[in-house]
């Protein structure tokens, strides 16, 4: 991969260790993937905050001195910054915890936990801008309904390149990579947590190839970034296009996969009795919490919630909505900040968890003691908890 | 005799060879206090990495697995060096920030290669790209 003069002196050394290992990773990677050259990034997203996830690797976060050059957010922590001590969480867990978060703080990353970074004021990319995020929900859905331009970004990779400002150059940076390679045709009527449904579907079907999807109907933001997270959960692709709808979607592919009603109802058949409700995975938008608020008070009748029900959404989005967080909170639901269901180590007690996410089906019983998920509609997740 | 290859993580480290023919997912494959295999469907199943040579394909599943090889350096259980057909970027970022010496891509494929045996001693140069069998 070619060099400037000015990154060359930082992969010998010259501005210092950190910069120096920033720059062997990217060139170790840009190398590794035939990149012509580093480009300038807009933005960077990093994964790998939760304590639960990176244990003691965060030294070589603390090691690490100097500013990132370019606006950089965060993942999901362990625990909410806030009410952390109402959770199943230790000191010594939250002490780890913060000394993680104070690390990239500390490096000018904002103090922003969450994996819609593209919900946030001024967090969407615009199209065709070049960025370096990691977290597959925030990849596919930057890349796919934004039309921005990243790879599948690891932690270090993240970290490296909002530390230089650079990323490789190859990859969905290019727009020859970024055309469709397979065709999906949902021959079935979707609403709500059916698109997490279909995501895990296309995801196991097309692994790395590109797809463009076809709808019968037009899509919500919020059934978009389900169908997000659910692709990045099971496939290893970071871009798809629906056809009509989102920005690249320009060309058909011969090869035709077609998803019936049957597909998607199949991931409905558990039947199994929840022991806990979680909704937030990714992190619920304003408009969600005030769906879920409606459907509290129509289910209610007067009752709290009999079961535990945990809402997981992004603080600037909880202080902006505080008094229908108030109201949530009024019925016996908890509404949580800066982590998640699946990178908290609190929630690993239950025995089978009612959401409508297609990510949790995949790495909750992975990741929270061997629990099992069962989907459902996003009202029938509150009926349930009545 | 020396093999050339290329460069992915900087510095040199000379000791015992241990190869796997599969890629290696470290975030579940190996535990990062002990240094030992523990996925079972791995052929190095049960052995440890610690101190040696580690002759793999390459990685492969969760990024995570970056800060695992920098957890077995930190706990003093990692491979001294590391040599890939082709790297990819999960080992080759957990290489770098754990400053463990990788060379992939040399001119021999070692896993499939006669000359090269478990438990032979070889030094890698991982910041000039090459290999030195005895």
């Amino acid at each position: 991969m070619y060099l400037t003069k000015e990154e060359e002196r930082i992969y010998e050394g010259e501005e210092g260790w950190t910069k120096k290992k920033a720059m062997e990773i990217l060139v170790a990677i840009g190398d590794i993937n035939n990149a012509s050259e580093l480009i300038p990034i807009a933005s960077a997203h990093m994964s790998g905050v939760s304590y639960k996830t990176i244990g003691d690797a965060f030294e070589f976060i603390n090691r690490l001195e100097g500013r990132v050059n370019v606006k950089s957010t965060l993942n999901p922590m362990g625990m909410d910054r806030e009410r952390w001590n109402e959770m199943n969480i230790t000191k010594e867990f939250a002490d780890k915890q913060t000394a993680v978060f104070t690390a990239y703080k500390n490096l000018g990353i904002a103090p922003v936990c969450t994996c819609i970074p593209y919900l946030l004021e001024a967090g969407a990319p615009q199209k065709g801008v070049h960025i370096a995020w990691s977290e597959s929900s925030a990849v596919l859905y930057a890349n796919s309904v934004l039309g921005a331009r990243t790879n599948m970004e690891g932690a270090p990779s993240a970290l490296a390149a909002a530390l230089i400002g650079k990323t490789p150059f190859y990859g969905l940076h290019q727009t020859e990579n970024r055309a469709p390679e397979i065709r999906i045709c949902a021959n079935c009527d979707l609403a709500d947590s059916d698109y997490s449904a279909l995501g895990f579907l296309i995801g196991e079907l097309v692994g790395n190839r590109i797809p463009l999807i076809e709808l019968p109907s037009v899509p919500s933001k919020d059934e978009l970034k389900h169908l997000s997270a659910a692709i990045g959960a099971t496939g290893s692709v970071g871009l798809y296009h629906i056809r009509g709808l989102t920005p690249e979607a320009w060309d058909i592919p011969t090869e035709k996969i077609v998803v019936e009603e049957g597909d998607v109802t199949k991931f409905y058949a558990v039947a199994e009795e929840a022991d806990v409700i979680a909704i937030g995975c990714p992190h619920c938008s304003s408009l969600e919490l005030q769906q879920i608020h409606k459907l509290l008070q129509v289910e209610s009748k007067g009752r709290k919630v009999k079961r535990d029900f945990f809402i997981f959404t992004a603080r600037a989005i909880k202080q902006r909505m505080q008094d229908l967080v108030i109201q949530i909170e009024s019925y016996g639901v908890k509404v949580i900040c800066d982590t998640c269901f699946v990178v908290s180590p609190a929630f690993e007690q239950y025995k089978c968890v009612l959401t409508n996410s297609g990510k949790m089906m995949r790495y909750v019983p992975l990741l929270c003691g061997g629990a099992r998920v069962r989907l459902c509609k996003t009202e029938e997740c509150v009926r349930a908890a009545f | 005799m020396k093999i050339k290859g290329r460069s992915i993580s900087k510095g040199t480290a000379t000791g015992k060879v241990l190869i796997s023919k599969q890629k290696i997912s470290f975030l579940g494959a190996v535990d990062p206090v002990t240094g030992i295999i523990v996925d079972k469907t791995l052929d190095i199943y049960g052995k440890s990495i610690t101190d040696r040579i580690l002759v793999f394909p390459g990685g492969k599943g969760s990024t995570v697995g970056s800060y695992v090889i920098y957890q077995l350096k930190k706990h003093g259980k990692s491979p001294c060096a590391m040599i890939n057909r082709s790297s990819d970027t999960i080992v080759a970022a957990g290489a770098i920030i754990a400053e463990i010496p990788v060379v992939d891509s040399l001119e021999i494929d070692l896993i499939e290669a006669e000359q090269i045996k478990d438990d032979m001693e070889v030094l890698v140069n991982g910041t000039e790209g090459y290999i030195e069998l005895p």
